[in-house]
C-alpha cells in the first residue's frame, strides 16, 4: 500500500463546501413544498433528467480530481519520509496509465505510431527515415499493427457487454425501488378513491399534460411540450438497448395502453411478492408512469456507460484520442479538463450569489437612498463591457501574482490560487444582471398586502426579507444559477484564449484548444486535440443548457 | 425630448466618472506603478533608477491624487488621477508602451472594426428574426421542436469553434476565401466575407430562441386573437400584427449594442489579423500595456451608456405609447 499526504487546495475545499451546500439546499427545498413540487416537476421532465444524468456523470469526474494527495517518495529506513513535489488528485491515480504513458509527441487516435518521421537505426538497413513506433499505444500487439481494427472493436464489444450487464443490474434496482414507491402508494392510497384519480396528472408529470393554470399560455406550452416529450420518446426508446418492441409514441402518451392500464388495475390487490414488485416498478418505467422520468434516466445511463466502459478498456491500450505535442494522452487532458469547467462554473455563482441577492433585495426593500446607491453602482460595472474588466482585473492579479512568488509553496497551489481569483472576478463582474432581477422583483413583492400586514404586526425589517421576501425570489436565483453556468464554462475557453483564464500549466478547455488551436495548419492536420476539447465541451454546455432549461420551465410559469 | 436627452447625458458624467475611478483604482492602488513598472522591465534590467526612469517617461511619478508641492490649480492637475484618468473625458488618451499615440490609433482603427462588425450585426439581426418568424409560424409542430433543439445545440457550441472549425473548413480546405487579413479601400470585401460569415452563424442559435419566445408571446395577446375573429388569413396576422408588434422589443433590445460595435470583436479580429480595435485591445492584453486597456475600457463605457440613452430614444419613436417628460 502506498503512502500518501493529503494536500487539500483551496479550490478543493471549495468543491466540497458547493457539494454540502448543494445538500443542505436539498434539505431546504424538501422542507419548502412548493419548490418541493417545482424540482418534482424538473424530475418529470424527460429531456431535463437525461441532461443531469450526463451533468451528474461531469460532477463525479470533477470530484474524484478535487481529492488531492501527495504520494510518498522511496526512502531508506530509518530516512524521514519524503513527499512527491507533484500534487495528484484520486483521478490520476485510477487513471495511471493515461497519465505517465507519454509518447514523444504527436500520434493520431489509435494510431500505432508517432505522427512525425524520425531518423532510426534499423539492423541491416542502416539508417532509414520512418514513422516510429509508439511505446505505448498498441505495444500489446506487438508486430501485428494491422490487427488494430479488429482488436479495438473486440475490447469494445467485450466491455459493451459488461456495461450491458452493468446497466441491468442499475436498471433491475431502479425496476424494485419503483415497485415499492408504487405499491406502498397503492396500499395507503386505496380507501379514498379521488387520491389516484386526483394523483395520477400530478404524478404522470403533471406539467406535461395538465395546463398551467397560472399561465396564460398554458394551452400553448402544453401543445409544445407534448411534441418534445413524445420526439424524446421516440428518441430514447429508439436508443435504448431493450430487447422489445418499440411502443408508437402516440400510444405510449395515451392511458389506454393496454399493459400499462391492466398494470394500474392490478397494483390495487394488496400485498405482491419482490420479483412482481420489480416486474410493476418495470413496467411503470417502461410505460412513462412513474413521476420521475426513470426512463430518461435509465436510458442515459444505458448510453453512458456504453460508451465510457469500452473507452476506458481501450485506453488503457491505445490513445483513444490521441496523444498531443509533448505526447500526453488527449483523454486524460479532457478529464482534467472537466473539473476546471466545474469550478469556473460553479464557484464563481458562489461568489455571485451573496453579492447579487443582498443588495438586490436590500435595494428593492429599503428603496430611497439605499437603492440609489446600490442602483449606481451597478450601472457603472455593467457599463464596463465585460471583458475588458476581466481582463483588467486579470492583468492586475498577474502583477500581484508575480510579484509576490513567496505565498505560493508549489505550482499548483499558484495555478490553484489563480483559477479561483478567476471565479472571484467573473463573479464580481457578473452580479449585476441577477441583482437587477432581484431589485425589481422585490419592488413588486414589497407592495403586497402580506408583507404590508406584517410591517403593520412591527416584524423586523431584516425577518420580513428573510422569512416573506427571499423565499417568494428563490426561483428567479436557482433559474439564474442553473443559465449561468453554460455560459461560464464558454467564456473560460474564450478567456484563455485570450490570455486572461486560468494559469497556463492548468489543464481546461481554453488551454487545450489555445495550444491546439495552429495545429490544424500543419500537413497533415492534427484534428483530434481540438476536436475531442470542443466536443467534451458540447456535451457538457448542451448538457447544462437543457437541464437549464428544463428548470426554468419548471419554476417559471410564464417563460415559454 | 431635447431637455430628456439632456438629463440623461447629464445622468451619464457621475456613471462615467465612477468607471474612471474603478479602473484607476484597478491600475493604481490595487498596484502601484512600480509593480507596473517591473513587469514591463522584466526581472533583468529592474534597477530603483531604471524603474524611476520608467515612471517619469510616463508620469506615474507624480502623487496619485493630491500634490502637496505643486501651488494653486496644480495641487489637483498635476497628479496621476488627473492626467492619467480625467483627461480621457476630453479624448487625450496619451501614449501605448510603443509610444504612438493612443487617440489617433483608435481613431485610423475604427474602420476595419466597423466594416466587420456592422454587416454581421445587420444579417445576424436579419437572419435571426426571419428564422424566429419562421419557428413561430410553424409552432407546437415538430419543425418548430427541432428548430428549438437545434437552436439549444448551436448554442452550445464554443464560438472558437466556428471560428477555427470555419477558417480550416472554408479556407484551408476549400480555399473559398483568404484565411485572414485585411486589405484597403473595396478590395477588402474579400477578406470580409469568411469573418461576417462565421460572426452570423455563431450568433445564430442564441438569437432566434430569444426572438422565437418574443414572437410566441406576441401569438397570446389579445389583438392577435381580435384579429384572428376577424376573420384574417395567417399570413396576414403574422406579418402585419405579430411581426411589427414583435419589433419594438427586438429594436429596443439591439439598439444598446449598435456603439458598442465600434469597438469590434476580440476573437474574431484576432483571429483574421484584422487591425481594428478588438485585435489592439487584444494585443495589449498580450503585451500587458496598461494605458490602451484603460483607454479601451472608458471607450467602452462612453459607448454602452450612449446605447442606453439611444435605447430610451428609440422607445419613444417605435412606440407612441411611451413618452417622455
Amino acid at each position: 500500500m502506498m503512502d500518501f499526504q493529503i494536500v487539500v487546495l483551496w479550490s478543493d475545499i471549495l468543491v466540497w463546501l458547493l457539494l454540502a451546500a448543494g445538500i443542505g439546499v436539498g434539505v431546504l427545498i424538501a422542507r419548502s413544498p412548493p419548490l418541493r413540487a417545482a424540482w418534482r416537476r424538473v424530475g418529470g421532465n424527460r429531456i431535463g433528467m437525461a441532461a443531469a444524468t450526463v451533468l451528474l456523470a461531469f460532477i463525479v469526474v470533477g470530484l474524484l480530481d478535487s481529492l488531492h494527495y501527495r504520494a510518498a517518495l522511496a526512502s531508506q529506513p530509518g530516512q524521514a519520509r519524503q513527499y512527491a513535489v507533484e500534487v495528484l488528485s484520486l483521478l490520476d491515480a485510477l487513471a495511471k496509465p493515461l497519465r505517465v504513458e507519454n509518447e514523444k509527441t504527436y500520434s493520431a487516435p489509435f494510431a500505432t505510431r508517432l505522427y512525425a518521421k524520425e531518423t532510426l537505426e534499423v539492423p541491416g538497413l542502416g539508417t532509414v527515415r520512418e514513422f516510429p513506433r509508439l511505446q505505448y499505444g498498441g505495444s500489446h500487439l506487438g508486430e501485428r499493427e494491422d490487427a488494430v481494427l479488429a482488436d479495438a472493436a473486440f475490447t469494445a464489444f467485450r466491455f459493451a457487454v459488461l456495461a450491458l450487464l452493468a446497466w441491468l443490474a442499475l436498471a433491475g434496482a431502479a425496476a424494485a425501488l419503483v415497485g415499492a414507491r408504487a405499491q406502498s402508494l397503492a396500499l395507503t392510497s386505496t380507501s379514498p378513491p379521488a387520491p389516484t384519480q386526483g394523483a395520477s396528472g400530478y404524478w404522470n408529470r403533471g406539467n406535461s399534460r395538465h395546463p398551467d393554470p397560472l399561465s396564460p399560455l398554458g394551452g400553448e406550452r402544453v401543445r409544445v411540450r407534448g411534441a418534445v416529450y413524445q420526439a424524446a420518446c421516440a428518441e430514447f426508446h429508439a436508443t435504448a438497448p431493450h430487447p422489445g418492441p418499440l411502443p408508437a409514441s402516440g400510444a405510449r402518451e395515451s392511458t389506454s395502453h393496454p399493459p400499462c392500464h391492466q398494470q394500474g388495475e392490478r397494483r390495487e390487490h394488496g400485498q405482491l411478492s419482490s420479483p412482481q414488485i420489480s416486474a410493476t416498478g418495470w413496467q411503470r418505467i417502461w410505460c412513462g408512469e412513474t413521476a420521475f422520468a426513470w426512463d430518461a434516466v435509465l436510458a442515459t445511463l444505458a448510453a453512458i456507460l456504453l460508451v465510457a466502459l469500452p473507452l476506458f478498456a481501450l485506453a488503457g491500450q491505445y490513445h483513444v484520442f490521441g496523444t498531443d505535442k509533448v505526447g500526453q494522452d488527449v483523454l486524460y487532458q479532457i478529464l482534467k479538463s472537466v473539473r476546471t469547467a466545474l469550478i469556473i462554473g460553479l464557484v464563481t455563482t458562489l461568489v455571485m450569489l451573496p453579492l447579487a441577492v443582498l443588495l438586490g433585495i436590500v435595494a428593492g426593500y429599503f428603496r430611497g437612498w439605499v437603492d440609489d446607491v446600490i442602483q449606481y453602482l451597478y450601472t457603472v460595472l455593467n457599463s464596463i463591457p465585460g471583458v475588458l474588466l476581466i481582463a483588467a482585473a486579470v492583468l492586475m492579479m498577474q502583477v500581484i501574482i508575480d510579484t509576490h512568488p513567496q505565498w505560493f509553496a508549489t505550482a499548483a497551489e499558484r495555478a490553484d490560487l489563480r483559477l479561483l481569483a478567476l471565479c472571484f472576478i467573473l463573479g464580481i463582474t457578473s452580479w449585476t444582471g441577477l441583482c437587477r432581477l432581484l431589485r425589481g422583483e422585490t419592488l413588486k413583492l414589497r407592495e403586497l398586502e402580506y408583507i404590508q400586514a406584517a410591517q403593520a404586526f412591527g416584524v423586523s425589517s431584516g425577518r420580513i426579507i428573510l422569512r416573506h421576501i427571499l423565499p417568494n425570489l428563490m426561483h428567479i436565483v436557482i433559474i439564474a444559477l442553473v443559465m449561468d453556468f453554460s455560459s461560464l464554462v464558454l467564456a473560460e475557453a474564450v478567456l484563455s484564449y485570450v490570455g486572461i483564464g486560468v494559469d497556463p500549466s492548468m489543464t481546461s478547455f481554453g488551454t487545450m484548444i489555445n495550444n491546439a488551436r495552429m495545429e490544424l495548419g500543419r500537413e497533415p492536420a492534427v484534428w483530434w486535440s481540438l476536436t475531442a476539447a470542443f466536443a467534451a465541451m458540447f456535451l457538457l454546455v448542451l448538457a447544462a443548457n437543457l437541464f437549464a432549461d428544463a428548470v426554468r420551465d419548471a419554476f417559471d410559469p410564464r417563460a415559454a | 425630448m431635447l431637455a430628456y436627452i439632456v438629463r440623461r447625458l447629464l445622468y451619464a458624467v457621475p456613471i462615467l466618472l465612477g468607471v474612471n475611478l474603478i479602473t484607476f483604482a484597478l491600475f493604481f492602488i490595487v498596484n502601484t506603478p512600480d509593480d507596473m513598472a517591473r513587469m514591463q522591465l522584466g526581472v533583468k534590467r529592474v534597477t530603483p533608477e531604471a524603474i524611476t526612469q520608467w515612471k517619469v517617461e510616463r508620469g506615474y511619478d507624480k502623487p496619485l491624487f493630491f500634490n502637496a508641492s505643486a501651488g494653486g490649480a496644480a495641487v489637483l492637475s498635476e497628479t496621476v488621477f488627473f492626467e492619467k484618468s480625467a483627461r480621457m473625458f476630453v479624448g487625450d488618451f496619451g501614449r501605448a508602451e510603443d509610444g504612438r499615440d493612443i487617440g489617433r490609433e483608435i481613431v485610423t482603427r475604427m474602420g476595419p472594426s466597423l466594416a466587420i462588425a456592422l454587416p454581421t450585426f445587420v444579417l445576424g439581426l436579419f437572419v435571426a428574426v426571419s428564422l424566429a418568424l419562421t419557428l413561430a409560424f410553424f409552432r407546437a409542430t415538430a419543425f418548430d421542436v427541432w428548430g428549438v433543439v437545434l437552436c439549444v445545440a448551436a448554442m452550445s457550441v464554443s464560438g472558437l469553434f466556428y471560428i477555427i472549425g470555419g477558417q480550416y473548413l472554408i479556407s484551408k480546405v476549400w480555399r473559398l476565401a483568404p484565411i485572414s487579413g485585411f486589405g484597403d479601400g473595396l478590395d477588402a470585401w474579400r477578406f470580409l466575407i469568411l469573418p461576417v460569415a462565421i460572426g452570423v452563424v455563431a450568433g445564430i442559435g442564441a438569437s432566434t430562441r430569444w426572438y422565437r419566445t418574443i414572437f410566441l408571446e406576441e401569438v397570446s395577446k389579445d389583438y392577435v386573437r381580435t384579429a384572428r375573429a376577424k376573420g384574417l388569413g395567417e399570413t396576414a396576422v403574422f406579418f402585419r400584427h405579430i411581426l411589427r408588434n414583435a419589433l419594438i422589443p427586438i429594436l429596443t433590445g439591439v439598439v444598446v449594442v449598435i456603439p458598442t460595435l465600434f469597438m469590434g470583436s476580440l476573437l474574431t479580429e484576432s483571429f483574421f489579423g484584422i487591425p481594428g480595435l478588438g485585435s489592439y485591445t487584444i494585443d495589449a492584453i498580450h503585451a500587458q500595456d496598461f494605458a490602451v486597456v484603460r483607454s479601451m475600457v472608458f471607450i467602452g463605457s462612453v459607448l454602452y451608456i450612449v446605447g442606453l440613452i439611444l435605447t430610451d430614444i428609440s422607445y419613444t419613436l417605435v412606440d407612441p405609447r411611451i413618452r417622455f417628460g
